[in-house]
């Protein structure tokens, strides 16, 4: 394997390994605190034991996490330095503040953790609010930081040199917010289906039904809400995107020739030689109309970028049906699920109901993978949009194939290691944290 | 500003150390304890450990980030010539970080523990070595980017006498943290009669290491005797350390656990000092002489500029609220009504 292609493999295998743990590490905490409040407020004992539960996963998520960040934060030298030499001090400025917003994570979770019994109970919940907070924050700045990549702001870029360098500016690049809108809606669609889908299980299985429930509900209407802004927050991407990468959106819907009344295409085999998208579904006139608000607006296609500039247009084009295909089963889910709560109240206690919760359980995250797939495979050959070729930065140091079988071993190893862990906290439920069941047992 | 940047870099490498290192210094001591002591060692470790543990780390991923930020040429030379340490750092890392939660979370104890226990020592003990190497390195002249072979570009710009000799020392140094701040959290006399000497036999290891430090010097043909004693600073720095030891002797002998805390802490810091003053700016040393200085090599000046100010109103939160957590969990329990 060529050292390139190495390089890049190893990337993507951390940033798709770490942006999972990430993930549910920034949004588990809120769903803890929304079941934490109903605690402190009904003092009905399901909610805390709900709480104690979530927080283990919390704190196994966040550690896995931190780790998996920590080692990025090296890779990026490891792998990318010419790239980290230039970009380091222009788009840095959102990583000196996660820094900080990742310390007072790391330190409100201590907090929360081993607060139990030891701190005011709202200051305690508190905290665990924090963890949130702190989290979400944290994302959005590295998303910040990717978006840079995107769209590169904050500097001018004269004879190779890069001067009048301003951080600030390189934060609040053009594309920061909808890409971290779209990111962060991304973390509470897929941790909310994924717990949801979980404790739909459990509940379908009959196993502490009560305790189940409770959590069912909190995961569920946090994932099904999610699900259902996404397409606004997609609506604004392809907007942003359609202006700033053309280039990115025409491999994304493998658009070819730039046209007035361009159609959008749904599936289809993309053909890079002929130029055509086979078996696929042309609905006229809708991605002009989604990318400029017009039906007779033009949308660029790949013709207009030299051939040396393209971005690999069947990976993106998959990633991105398989990304948008997930986000629409979502979200019809979640229309269910609304007309029962809202409606249909005899829904809720329906098994298939819950079964397409459980079959919904990995979509969230292979959308976020898709996504993530998108916005960096259709970003290449740029490491830095039109300033530098990401062929340009990777490390001289030959042999980078065996640092990826190495972390790829590893990332596979902590997968199957914390499914095991995540696997028996579950299973032991009903005798760790269900009070309802511990109590019967009692009296038995 | 730059200043304040090189005073926040250097305090958390000097925090690392310090309380990361604690942390590593706990795996190291379960690795070394009789099977019988072993179980007592643990319980009394992590009772102190569990809050802050993930917080401790924390202070390595401010140090990379204001390397990559404010100095990246410094940042990409590490990076690409210690590439080989850094990995091997970073699976420890990776594996200690994820061990240590899966053996307090795994909700069924079984055999698994006998699989994260071993993860968890043996990445305590690899993780400070390959730092040290690390850190050696990059003051040891072997780093050289004419070289044109991957042995004397990729392999030799870390691996030598001296290099080794720091990693182990850097590792007896996580010990000697680690039993220090056990001494503070036994909460029986016999236990603590056990950490104390225990404490007295590492203070002896880290000298030992320490001096095979300068040996291992002195046959690479580094003047490490020269850059520590050479300068006034540094001489004092040691000087004062050395005092400090024999505080400590006190200290161990009557049972003032905070007074040996500080010891401890000082004394490494007066190490650390000695050991970078006496380059200052330079921070890493090549082998055709140039050396990457954290002056010369500075970012540009709103960049230094904006990283500052972050470090500076970051502090201002991550601070108190430190403080605050280690306070409140080394208080004895106060058990607030249960809620």
């Amino acid at each position: 394997m060529d050292d390139f292609l190495a390089a890049r493999l190893q990337m993507a295998f951390s940033l798709g390994f770490h942006i999972v743990f990430a993930c549910i590490g920034m949004v588990m905490p809120f769903f803890m605190s929304v079941a934490h409040f109903y605690w402190l407020r009904t003092k009905k004992v399901v909610y805390r034991d709900v709480t104690k539960a979530w927080s283990k996963g919390v704190a196994i998520f966040f550690a896995t996490g931190a780790v998996s960040g920590t080692v990025l934060s090296f890779e990026l030298g490891l792998l990318w330095p010419k790239f980290m030499e230039h970009a380091g001090p222009i788009f840095g400025m959102p990583f000196s503040l996660e820094g900080t917003a990742f310390f007072i994570e790391a330190i409100a979770l201590g907090f929360y953790l081993y607060g139990w019994n030891r701190l005011n109970p709202w200051f305690h919940w508190a905290t665990g609010v924090v963890v949130g907070i702190s989290g979400l924050l944290s994302g959005i700045l590295v998303v910040a930081a990717n978006a840079w990549m995107n769209s590169p702001a904050g500097f001018d870029y004269i004879d190779g040199q890069y001067l009048n360098i301003d951080p600030i500016k390189a934060m609040f690049n053009e594309a920061w917010f909808s890409q971290s809108l779209h990111m962060c809606i991304a973390a509470f669609v897929s941790t909310g289906f994924a717990v949801a889908g979980i404790h739909a299980l459990m509940i379908l299985k009959g196993k502490s039904v009560k305790f189940h429930s409770t959590a069912f509900k909190i995961a569920a209407v946090f994932g099904t809400a999610a699900a259902c802004l996404q397409p606004l927050s997609g609506d604004i991407s392809a907007k942003d995107v359609a202006k700033r990468q053309p280039e990115k959106l025409a491999a994304m819907e493998a658009h070819f020739h730039t046209e007035r009344f361009a159609p959008l295409i749904i599936g289809g085999i993309p053909d890079t030689t002929n130029q055509k998208v086979d078996y696929a579904i042309k609905i006229p006139g809708l991605l002009s109309f989604m990318a400029t608000g017009d039906f007779n607006g033009e949308v660029q296609g790949l013709d207009r970028v030299p051939k040396a500039d393209q971005p690999p247009v069947a990976v993106t084009h998959y990633a991105f049906q398989i990304m948008v295909g997930m986000g629409m089963a979502m979200v019809l889910i979640a229309v269910l699920y609304f007309i029962a709560l809202w409606k249909k109240k005899d829904w809720l206690r329906s098994r298939w109901l819950l079964k397409l919760f459980v079959i919904a359980t990995p979509l969230g995250f292979i959308a976020l993978e898709a996504g993530w797939t998108v916005t960096e495979v259709g970003r290449q050959p740029w490491i830095i949009r039109g300033v530098m070729r990401t062929a340009d930065a990777v490390t001289p140091m030959p042999g980078i194939a065996y640092s990826f079988y190495l972390f790829t071993a590893v990332y596979i190893s902590l997968a199957v290691i914390v499914s095991l862990l995540l696997f028996r906290q579950i299973s032991m439920v009903d005798k760790l944290y269900d009070s309802a069941n511990q109590s019967k047992d009692e009296q038995l | 500003m730059i200043y304040v940047v090189i005073i926040f870099l250097w305090t958390s490498i000097l925090l690392y150390i310090l309380l990361g290192g604690a942390d590593f210094g706990a795996g190291i001591i379960e690795l070394f304890t009789s099977k019988t002591n072993k179980a007592k060692t643990r319980k009394t470790m992590y009772k102190a450990i569990g809050p802050i543990w993930e917080a401790n780390h924390m202070w390595l991923i401010i140090a990379v980030v204001i390397l990559f930020v404010g100095f990246p040429k410094i940042y990409t030379t590490i990076s690409v010539y210690l590439h080989i340490p850094l990995v091997c750092m970073l699976l420890g890392i990776i594996a200690r970080g994820t061990a240590f939660v899966f053996r307090n979370y795994d909700a069924v104890k079984d055999d698994m523990q006998k699989v994260y226990t071993p993860i968890f020592v043996y990445s305590s003990l690899i993780t400070p070595f390959f730092l040290g190497i690390i850190a050696a390195s990059s003051v040891s002249g072997q780093i050289d980017p004419q070289a044109n072979d991957f042995i004397s570009a990729y392999i030799f710009s870390w691996l030598n006498w001296f290099s080794v000799a720091v990693g182990i020392f850097t590792v007896s140094i996580c010990g000697f943290l680690a039993i220090i701040f056990i001494i503070g959290q036994t909460d029986s006399d016999g236990d603590r009669q056990h950490f104390v000497g225990k404490a007295k036999r590492a203070i002896f290891m880290v000298m030992f290491c320490g001096a095979l430090v300068f040996i291992a010097a002195y046959a690479e043909h580094i003047p490490l005797a020269t850059w520590i004693f050479g300068d006034t600073p540094g001489l004092i720095a040691i000087i004062a350390a050395s005092i400090s030891l024999i505080i400590m002797f006190y200290a161990l002998n009557k049972d003032k656990p905070i007074l040996l805390r500080l010891l401890a802490g000082f004394q490494v810091a007066m190490i650390l000092f000695a050991a970078t003053y006496t380059h200052f700016p330079d921070i890493v040393l090549l082998k055709n002489g140039e050396n990457l200085s954290l002056v010369a090599h500075q970012g540009q000046v709103k960049t230094i500029a904006s990283l500052g100010y972050a470090l500076l109103i970051g502090s201002l939160f991550i601070l108190p609220a430190l403080v605050y957590l280690i306070y409140i969990f080394q208080k004895p329990k106060a058990v607030v009504a249960d809620h």
